[in-house]
């Protein structure tokens, strides 16, 4: 009986609601919420963000993903409260009809999705990837861990496999990426 | 307009847009996140209720307690609806297991309440707090025990006479194999946002493939008149047959509407997708072939048995094997077995992509008894009529051409063909094929144009579940008006549109732009009547008669001009089979010692009339046959055979292909066309690169290891005690 009267006096108290105050695309947003409200759900139904994308909410399908001060973060699988002051960028902030970043346009070019219900996330994923190679941050399938890492078909599918796409899009995902992964190094090279 | 003949040469056959590569119209929404799916319709229903529902935890039996008093009066909570509060709902034909209300409970995780809150996070709180009680009624659930009992066999068809054949056979098989069950794992959940405030107009922003039929599934339901309905679904994000029918998201959020006169939304959690929604039943299959010495099969004898509950039809795994190849002698017969798993229904290729899955191994077995290449064993047995009904001949029918397109791209005859002769280093290396075949159906469809200030925008309730939809009635609509893409505006999915097709049974492209063009041709004779001609080329945004050339802007300044028809598809097509063909070629690796196989490239040849967007067309295929590896290697709804349910119901068990697991994907279309198909003569893609796939990822695999496996999925396990010893 004890523990079911403190939950019930818990459940009424004020301290299942809180104020957080998040940045999302460069935009500082202040909240009240309640505190099991996943990131995910914050941005979609508090901040009519749809464009993270609501899978399987529990972290196993990867079409929340955006980025939490610069890196990858499945949004269903953190809570808004858990964030104060943190940068946050979604798909929303990676580029919008009039100004795609490259990766977006290279989705477009390359057929890189069908229903596009797991494109946002998989852009995301997609720049965090190439971001990730280029840091030297290992993945599951690097052989040399000394020194730079080489952009690879097999690399760059090894990252993204957190992302599922039941269209089946992903070899023209890794086109893509590819072509983005090109560009970026003809430019640094030119 | 009808067609009743087949269509001789017209424009499509010297187009401007259609058949060219072109990047999908809405690409640019979805790839920035702003495509509205169904959940997200914040521009229509600002501030909804949340609906969470609750499953039933038992598979077969009856409720007898609910008490929902503690979730009534939890936080925020609007409303709970039980299951014991309504009588049954009616259940519309398309419906086998009731959606919602009464006692009774006919599979795990069926719905039996929703409770409406402020927000996600009250309702789905609140759903832990009802109690359940339930008298529990023992289920089948089994269907190798359900095979193994099978006495008579339901021939669906039996012509010449097998049983004499087999007896007279020089080389025959007699194998049995199994599939498995699977779910269509969309990314998007089953999601629904209902307006029904009134009791009286409902009106559902929805994730539907079918606006025309979950109209009517609606009306049954809820006994309304299909007026008083209207359906929105212009995105859906993935479907594959598991969003053709009303689910239990729209009957929730329609029952939690009427009850809180508040507009009401539900997502279907991940988890209800597995049990609550369908899924495509597993199979058990026999199949005997018999042929002569010269490789010339004289019989196929192929049986099957899927689940059901009650009342549906399972999975039809027989039925491609009654005219896919030659051979005068043929018996199918297929069981759909009573049980009480969650409901069985279609999913893409429904029939084909389980029983082509089996019938293509057999076929490589038999080309091996024969000492045959297994492309050859397939030309010499190529048939040009439907076998059973030698009469019937087929429209346009280019296997042959695939298989040997396909073999020389692929560089078949470089292949070891010595199962489990090619290593390297610990990999087994291995090459294998399958034919793929589908039927062409198509569907009658209408479609309403609307020409203002040269800019066309083109309505109907045809869907785009990714296939491209958008895209491809814009390249019809913008050839036979003789306009640019960028003219051309496409609104899809709206019960206030002419019906179309819908998206389903790869029906979907043909008969949709078929429509669209009745209804383009239908607006040029709005346009010649304005301009008093009896006919006009469409050109360059231009109208042109005999003397004169007017731009389309200016046909009639300030007016909209309407054209609205249906395609309707004639008698004469049910003379003629008319089907789509490919051929698949895989070439896998798998571990010497631990049995893993990879992909390593892929090559589809696909015949499939003509292809109106080879961009949109490919991924389909490709997409296919990425489903197909799914469902080769590692895709399987494990049964609880105690309890009654699925125990893999998420994306982390239920294993669908992930980046890692697909190769480069190659894919050739043959520039065919079938007039006997539609005035575009074009025929569905959709799911042909399912279609035999998974047989070819089987085939490759025994090329490697020299392991034949006939169940699905072939993990690992099946063949660790056989690889060659560490």
């Amino acid at each position: 009986m004890t523990s079911t009267t403190t939950f019930e006096k818990h459940r009424d108290s004020a301290t299942t609601r809180s104020a957080v105050a998040l940045s999302i695309n460069g935009q500082r947003h202040e909240l009240e919420l309640d505190n099991r409200t996943t990131l995910l759900d914050t941005l979609r139904e508090h901040l009519k963000l749809t464009g993270s994308k609501k899978g399987c909410d529990l972290g196993q399908c990867g079409a929340c993903t955006v980025y939490i001060n610069g890196e990858r973060v499945n949004s269903c699988l953190t809570l808004a409260v858990m964030h104060q002051d943190d940068e946050i960028t979604t798909i929303e902030g990676v580029g919008d009809v009039e100004h795609m970043d490259p990766m977006q346009q290279a989705f477009v070019d390359n057929d890189a999705f069908q229903c596009g219900y797991c494109t946002p996330g998989q852009i995301c994923s997609a720049k965090a990837t190439l971001d990730e190679i280029r840091a030297g941050i290992p993945s599951h399938v690097t052989q040399e861990l000394n020194g730079p890492i080489e952009i690879s078909d097999e690399e760059i599918r090894e990252r993204m496999s957190g992302n599922l796409c039941r269209c089946g899009a992903y070899a023209n995902i890794l086109k893509a990426i590819n072509q983005v992964a090109n560009d970026q190094t003809a430019r640094e090279r030119s | 307009m009808d067609f009743n003949q087949s269509a001789d040469e017209n424009l499509f056959d010297h187009a401007r847009i259609i058949g060219k590569p072109h990047t999908r119209v809405d690409g640019a929404l979805k790839v920035t996140g702003t495509a509205p799916y169904a959940y997200e319709r914040h521009d229509v229903a600002d501030n909804p209720l949340v609906g969470y529902p609750l499953g039933s935890s038992i598979a077969k039996g009856r409720i007898t307690r609910m008490d929902a008093t503690a979730a009534r009066n939890a936080d925020g909570v609007a409303a709970v609806i039980t299951a014991l509060d309504i009588d049954e709902l009616p259940r519309a034909k398309s419906n086998v297991a009731k959606l919602f209300g009464g006692d009774m409970v006919e599979h795990y995780h069926q719905a039996i309440a929703v409770v409406v809150a402020d927000t996600l996070e009250q309702a789905r709180a609140a759903t832990s707090l009802i109690e359940v009680e339930y008298e529990e009624i023992p289920g089948e659930f089994d269907l190798d025990d359900a095979w193994k009992r099978l006495q008579d066999r339901d021939v669906v068809s039996h012509v010449g006479d097998v049983d004499a054949a087999f007896d007279s056979a020089e080389v025959t098989l007699d194998e049995t194999y199994h599939t498995a069950s699977q779910s269509h794992a969309m990314m998007e959940p089953h999601a629904t946002i209902a307006d029904w405030t009134d009791g009286k107009n409902m009106t559902l922003w929805t994730s539907n493939q079918m606006i025309k039929w979950t109209r009517k599934a609606l009306a049954t339901t809820f006994e309304l008149d299909p007026a008083n309905i209207r359906l929105e679904s212009p995105y859906i994000g993935g479907g594959f047959g598991g969003k053709l029918w009303l689910r239990a998201d729209a009957v929730l959020a329609a029952l939690g509407s009427r009850e809180t006169g508040r507009p009401v939304k539900v997502a279907l959690p991940r988890s209800f997708i597995f049990n609550n929604a369908t899924h495509r039943s597993g199979t058990v299959q026999r199949l005997r072939i018999a042929a002569g010495k010269d490789g010339r099969i004289t019989a196929f004898d192929h049986s099957a048995i899927s689940h059901t509950l009650p009342g549906g039809s399972g999975e039809d795994a027989v039925n491609q094997t009654r005219c896919f190849y030659a051979g005068e002698n043929r018996r199918v017969a297929h069981h759909a077995i009573d049980m009480n798993l969650p409901e069985s229904a279609d999913m893409r290729a429904p029939g084909e992509a389980s029983g082509l899955a089996v019938l293509e191994i057999a076929m490589d077995e038999m080309a091996e008894k024969l000492g045959m290449d297994p492309v050859e064993f397939r030309i010499l047995n190529d048939t040009q009529v439907n076998p059973e009904e030698p009469s019937k001949r087929y429209s346009d029918r280019h296997f042959v051409e695939c298989l040997r397109k396909g073999a020389e791209v692929f560089n078949w005859s470089e292949r070891n063909t010595t199962p489990g002769g090619k290593r390297e280093g610990q990999w087994l290396i291995g090459q294998g094929m399958a034919g793929a075949y589908r039927g062409a159906p198509t569907m009658d469809s209408g479609a309403r144009v609307r020409l203002s200030e040269g800019r066309l925008i083109v309505e109907t309730d045809m869907t785009d579940i990714g296939t491209g939809s958008y895209t491809i009635i814009a390249q019809t609509a913008a050839e036979t008006m003789g306009l640019e893409m960028d003219d051309v505006e496409v609104r899809l999915g709206n019960s206030a549109f002419p019906a179309a097709s819908g998206s389903g049974g790869q029906m979907g492209a043909a008969s949709s732009t078929a429509g669209v063009y009745a209804a383009c041709v239908a607006l040029q004779g709005e346009i010649a009547k304005c301009l008093g001609v009896e006919s006009a080329r469409f050109e360059s945004g231009q109208v042109v008669t005999d003397d004169k050339r007017v731009a389309l802007r200016d046909v009639a300044p300030n007016e909209e001009l309407v054209g609205e028809d249906t395609l309707h598809f004639g008698d004469f097509k049910d003379e003629l089979e008319i089907g789509t063909f490919a051929a698949h070629f895989v070439e896998v690796a798998v571990h010497a010692y631990t049995g893993e196989t990879r992909l390593r490239r892929t090559l589809s040849v696909v015949d499939a009339g003509r292809i109106l967007n080879p961009v949109t067309a490919r991924s389909q295929v490709i997409g296919g046959m990425t489903m197909a590896t799914g469902a080769a290697l590692t895709e399987s709804l494990n049964i609880d055979s105690r309890r009654g349910y699925f125990t893999n119901h998420d994306l982390a068990g239920y294993e669908i292909a992930v980046h890692a697991d697909i190769p480069e994907q190659e894919v050739i279309f043959l520039d065919t066309q079938d007039g006997a198909s539609t005035p575009l003569k074009a025929k569905g893609v959709g799911e042909l690169g399912i279609c035999g796939g998974a047989a070819a990822v089987a085939n490759a695999m025994y090329n490697a290891t020299g392991i034949r496996l006939r169940d699905y999925p072939m993990t690992l396990d099946r063949m660790l005690d056989r690889l060659p010893d560490a």
